[in-house]
This record gives C-alpha cells, structure tokens and sequence, in this order.
C-alpha cells in the first residue's frame, strides 16, 4: 500500500483511469484484428479465432487480384482527388484572399461542405446523380444538351467519376482553409521584395507564394490522405462498390469479406497493408513538410 | 540617366491624407536622404517611388518616363527593405541571383555579377547559407547584394541600418558611403537617425507630417535651418531652443530671456521691439571659456553653474540654465567638471539663430 501513497505514484495513479479507457477501446482491439489476422477466423465460427495460420492470409491476399484491383483504385482515387483538391482549394483560397470584405462570412460559407455527415453527403450526391430524377441529367435535358439520360451510376467510368465529383465538393475546403490561413500568414516583405526584383504576379506567386505555402500543403495532403484512404461510406451510399465492382475501394472490399463474407481474419489482414500504405504515404508528405518548414524559419 | 521628380505627390489612405502634395527633384546620380520623425511619410513616398503604393494624386518621374502607372518591374530600382526581406526559401546565392534569373540574364553572367557582389560586401564564405542562418549584419548585406548585382537605375534604401547594433551600423554606413562613390547611382535613403543622413547625403529632405520642411545639402540645413523643426531635427545634441522677447532699448535689437539675460541678436535678423522669438543656440556654439573652437566673430560671456557633466571622451556635454530652459553645451579638450561648479561659458553670437515662436520661421536672412 505504501507503494501507492508514494508522491512518486500520484502521476500514474491520476493518469490510471486513462490509460484504462485507452486501452480497452485502442490497444486491445489492435491487438485482437493483428492476432486474427494470423488466424483463419470466421465471424460465424468463433472458434476460428484460436486456429493460427501464419501468413495464409497475406499470402493469399498477395495473390487476390480483386484485393489489388481495390488497392489500385484507391490509389488512383487518393492521387486523382488529392490533386484537384488542392488545385481547387488553393484557386478558392486565393480568390478568398483577394477579398477584402466579409473574408470572415465567406470562410465560414466555405466550410459548409465540411459540416455535412458523408453519409448525407453520399445521399445528396446520389440522388443529385441519379439518372432518373437526379439533377444533373435535368438540367442537361433541359439545357438540350442529352437525348438520352446519362447513368452516372451504373457507367463503370462515370461512377468514380461521380464519387470523386461528391468528395471534393465535400473536401476541398479543408484544403481551401489551411491554404487561406497560409496565405493569411504569409509575409509581405518578401513579396514585395520579389515585385521590385522583377517579378510579374505568376512569378511572385510560383517564386515566393507557392514555396511558402508548401508545408500548408503538405499538412493539407498528409490529413487528406488519411481521410481518403479510409473512403468507405460515401462510396457504400452511392455505388456500394458497384457496378461490376469498378467503385470498390479497400474499406468497402474489407467490409465485404469481414461482414458479408465473414471472413475477418482475411478482412483484418487487409486492414493492417492499407494501414501500413496509409502510415508510408503520411511519413512521405511529413518527410517533405520537415524539408519544406526547415527554410521558414527565416522569416521573420 | 537617372533622375527623378515628383511633382505635387499626393498619398492618401481612404480619407487619411499622408503625404500631402510634395516636390522634389533629385538629380542623376545623387544620393538623398529623407529624414522626419516617425510616421511623417518617409517610407510611404519611398514605396510610391518604388511602385509598391500607388499615387493618390500627382506625378512621379524616372528618367523622363511618368512612372505612376508601371508595376515595380517596369521602373528599374532596387530596394533595401528594413527588415530585409529575404527570400527565406533561397540560399545568400539564390537571393542575390533571384533577379537577374527573373530577367532571364544568362547563367554565367549571373554567377558572375553575384560572385562580384558577393566580394564587394564579403559575403563568399556565406554563399550556401540560407537567410535564418545568418546574423543581422549578414542578412543586411545580402540584402544589399541583391539590390546591387541588378545594376538599377536607382537604389531605394528604407532604413536598412535600423536593425542593427551601433557598430556595425557604423561600419556599414561607412561601406554604404564607399559602395556609392564605387557604385555610382541615384540613391534615395531613408532614414530617421540624423547623423546617417548627415554623413551620407549629398541631399537632405526632411519631412514632417506628410510636408517637405526643407531640402538642402547637410551644411545648409545644419547652419540655415528655415524653421525651429529643422533646427531641432538636425544636429546631435540637438539644439537648445529658448523663448525669449525682441527688445531694443540697446543700439541694436536683442533678446531678452526669462531670467534676465539680454543677448544681441546677430546682423541681419529682421524683427520688431516686443516681437516673441526662439533663439536657437547649438550646444557647439556654447562653450566653457578656453574649451571651444575659437570664435571669429562677437561671442558674449555669462557666467553658469553647471548641473550635469556627461562626459563623452572626446568632449564633455554639460547641462546647466539659460532663460526657462535646461540647455545643453560642449566642452572640447574636457576637463573633469563636478555638478555644481560654476564656469564662464562663451557665446557665438554670429552663429545665434532666430525664429518666429508663432510660426517657427527662421528670421535670419
Ligand atoms: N496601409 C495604411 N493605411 C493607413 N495608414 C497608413 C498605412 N500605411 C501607413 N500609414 C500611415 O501613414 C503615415 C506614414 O507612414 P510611413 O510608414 O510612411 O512613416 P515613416 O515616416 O516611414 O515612419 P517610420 O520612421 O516609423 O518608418 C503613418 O502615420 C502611418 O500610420
Ligand atoms: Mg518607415
């Protein structure tokens, strides 16, 4: 007991209930998914989850070509999105910094987007899609621009096309907003510094603006990465992987095998490579915001 | 050729007026040194120069193009920013070539003409060093490479020794001095220490609340100041003003203190008998018996008593009564003085100035 009373234990004992907390919902789960996915665990057998099979499971998925389909897409998915988000973002940050008055209101307008579930979001945008009802087929009807309906949805090129359209209108300002608290940030000497050198306004901006707002960037690209990767909600409202497959992303093919197909040693295996992808892409871009920051510390 | 004029400039922020209409020519080659107290315009005409703030009203001329129009790229100058404004993402070598990369000058005339600058200013061992890594003196040189290898038609400085420690602000004005003489431009300074404006100028403008006071060269306006702000501006110490009162009782006309003391007013000083006055009397011109430079002229003779000695080394300032004012005076070749001591103090009537205590005019002719 004196153990306990010991001024030295205070800290420990206070941060108890904590840690406690911490790991019951984070560290024993973690642990439990890796075990299984060494096992050959079934949801409906839960016996299963005692019978160790090594690395069968990676093994296989080495092999799985709808698991590499899925890793590819989202690859693309992340690369595609990523880049027209932070062209987006930035074009709406510099036009919001243009602004001189209600920069505040428009800021706030701005995230918007950002408040939505992306369950709603996902519905908003199905329907808005849809080839019957949906908006855009209606208005390009009655602009006379289609004959026939297109089928956003169901078109195996058109589908991710139109989830991507759902998720940079709901994400693009979380690039817009990091970038306008850049730009907001950016000093003024310099820039002017760069005019009196010689520098037209693309120049001031590809020499002086841009360089400054990388590690704004990099922060915007290493959240947004992690958000992307984990895409699943949104693409299960609009498509749920559909058609034909060609919408399936890692965590909408997880779910299918861990829940429908019940396999959840072989789902918690693919759990650990897209996180161990996810944990590569964010070390890279906290690579090159390290480099990027380093040469900001001289501004002053 | 490098000349530039402003005609009329006018400088308002919405409804705040903050350079009111001023004129100014400054000759091809010369070196002009603005000078006012804080916030009297000196940076916003500087900027207006350089094109970074548009003209409210007016005209400026470089050369004999009407710039008012041209972005800061078309107008060829330089400019030493305060607080430097390096580019923080560039090395001292990227920073002094950035502008001649920008003007598309050949690589090789670039490396060249960087090298050259790097020389001038002794910056080689820094080359590959970006700006956080670097002290102030450095950066502020670099900051000066890269107005110089772009070979401008003029150079705009804004403070560029601010920052700096007293020594090395020394030693760079001298460096400063010395680039010009080698370096031959228009240079616009600015500045609000008085002794760079002195050492540096060919040219002095002093400024006050958007109004140009005076122009001169350091001589004129150190020995003809046409109003007590210039006289009180320049000169360090700066010089003691005292009121006093016209009276001429005497054979010529002559100030009468508040404590008495009447002093004759120097030849050619037109006032009237009870006509409120400023005497400007300069601490150099002030001086204990046997410590001053010799006088040509009519000096007069008082006797005070010393409060304050701070002595400098080479002189001594000390600090004792004239009229209703504490005054300052120089003693040369200085003695040790204890506080309290009375001494005969000499004069220089000759070099005496007079102002008008309603309006602040000078009365001398
Ligand atoms: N963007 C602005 N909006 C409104 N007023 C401004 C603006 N910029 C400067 N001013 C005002 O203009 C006046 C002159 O400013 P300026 O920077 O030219 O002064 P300065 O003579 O350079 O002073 P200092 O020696 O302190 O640098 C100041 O009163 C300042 O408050
Ligand atoms: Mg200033």
């Amino acid at each position: 007991m004196t153990l306990f009373r010991s001024p030295r234990a205070v800290p420990y004992l206070l941060l108890t209930p904590a840690l406690v907390v911490i790991a019951a919902v984070i560290l024993v789960p973690l642990a439990v998914s890796l075990w299984s996915s060494f096992t050959a665990y079934n949801l409906t057998r839960p016996a299963t989850l005692y019978s160790f099979v090594g690395l069968r499971n990676y093994a296989r998925l080495l092999n799985n070509a709808d698991f590499w389909w899925a890793f590819g897409r989202t690859l693309v998915f992340i690369t595609v999105t990523l880049n027209l988000e932070l062209v987006l973002g930035l074009g709406l940050a510099l036009l919001v910094n243009q602004v001189t008055m209600g920069r505040k209101v428009l800021r706030t307008i701005m995230m918007f987007p950002m408040m939505f579930s992306p369950i709603l979001v996902g519905f908003q945008f199905k329907y808005i899609f849809n080839d019957a009802v949906g908006l855009v087929n209606n208005a390009l009807f009655d602009l006379g621009l289609i004959t026939q309906p297109i089928p956003w949805l169901v078109d195996g090129t058109l589908a991710p096309l139109s989830i991507m359209a759902a998720e940079i209108w709901m994400s693009t300002s979380v690039f817009a907003i990091l970038l306008l608290a850049g730009l907001l940030a950016l000093p003024k000497e310099p820039i002017e510094a760069a005019k009196v050198d010689g520098c037209g306004p693309i120049q001031v901006f590809r020499h002086i603006t841009l360089p400054f707002l990388m590690p704004f960037i990099f922060i915007a690209m290493t959240i947004r990465s992690l958000d992307v990767a984990r895409a699943y909600d949104m693409v299960r409202i609009m498509t749920n992987g559909g058609p034909a497959g060609r919408t399936e992303l890692l965590w909408t093919l997880m779910a299918r095998v861990g829940y429908q197909n019940s396999q959840m040693g072989m789902a918690n295996a693919m759990g650990y490579v897209s996180i161990l992808t996810s944990i590569l892409f964010t070390v890279y871009f906290y690579r090159k915001l390290v480099v990027a920051r380093r040469y900001m510390g001289g501004v002053e | 050729m490098a000349e530039i004029k402003l005609t009329k400039v006018v400088k308002r922020y919405g409804a705040l007026g903050v350079v009111h209409g001023i004129d100014l020519s400054i000759a091809h080659n010369e070196f002009v040194v603005l000078v006012g107290p804080s916030g009297c315009g000196k940076s916003t005409t500087l900027r207006m120069i350089a094109g970074l703030e548009d003209i409210s009203d007016g005209e400026i001329r470089i050369g004999n193009r009407v710039v008012n129009g041209l972005p800061p790229r078309d107008r060829n100058v330089s400019m030493v920013f305060q607080n430097y404004a390096l580019y923080p993402h560039m090395n001292v070598r990227e920073n002094l070539g950035f502008g001649l990369g920008i003007a598309k000058v050949p690589a090789p005339e670039i490396e060249r003409r960087v090298n050259q600058a790097a020389e001038i200013l002794g910056l080689q061992p820094y080359m590959d060093r970006l700006p956080a890594n670097l002290s102030g003196g450095q950066r502020q040189r670099v900051a000066m490479g890269r107005a110089i290898v772009r070979d401008p038609d003029v150079f705009l400085f804004d403070e560029p020794l601010s920052n700096l420690d007293a020594k090395l602000r020394g030693q760079m004005r001298v460096e400063i001095k010395k680039l010009h003489q080698r370096v031959k431009t228009t240079v616009v300074y600015v500045t609000h220490d008085q002794v760079e404006a002195m050492t540096l100028a060919d040219r002095i403008v002093i400024m006050r609340d958007g109004h140009i006071e005076q122009v001169g060269t350091p001589a004129e306006v150190f020995e003809r100041p046409v109003n007590v702000f210039v006289a009180g501006f320049i000169g360090s110490p700066p010089m003691n003003l005292i009121d006093a009162v016209v009276t001429t009782e005497g054979l010529r006309p002559a100030a009468r203190l508040a404590d008495g003391v009447v002093v004759p007013l120097p030849a050619g000083v037109s006032v009237s008998e009870g006509q409120r006055i400023t005497l400007g009397l300069r601490p150099d011109d002030i001086t204990p018996q046997g410590h001053g430079m010799p006088g040509t002229g009519e000096t007069l003779r008082l006797e005070r008593e010393v409060a304050l000695a701070e002595p400098l080394g080479t002189e001594t300032i000390l600090f004792t009564r004239l009229g209703d004012k504490e005054i300052q005076a120089k003693m040369l070749n200085p003695r040790v003085v204890t506080p309290g001591e009375t001494l005969p103090f000499v004069v220089d009537l000759a070099r005496l100035h007079v102002f008008d205590a309603a309006d602040g005019r000078s009365l001398k002719a």
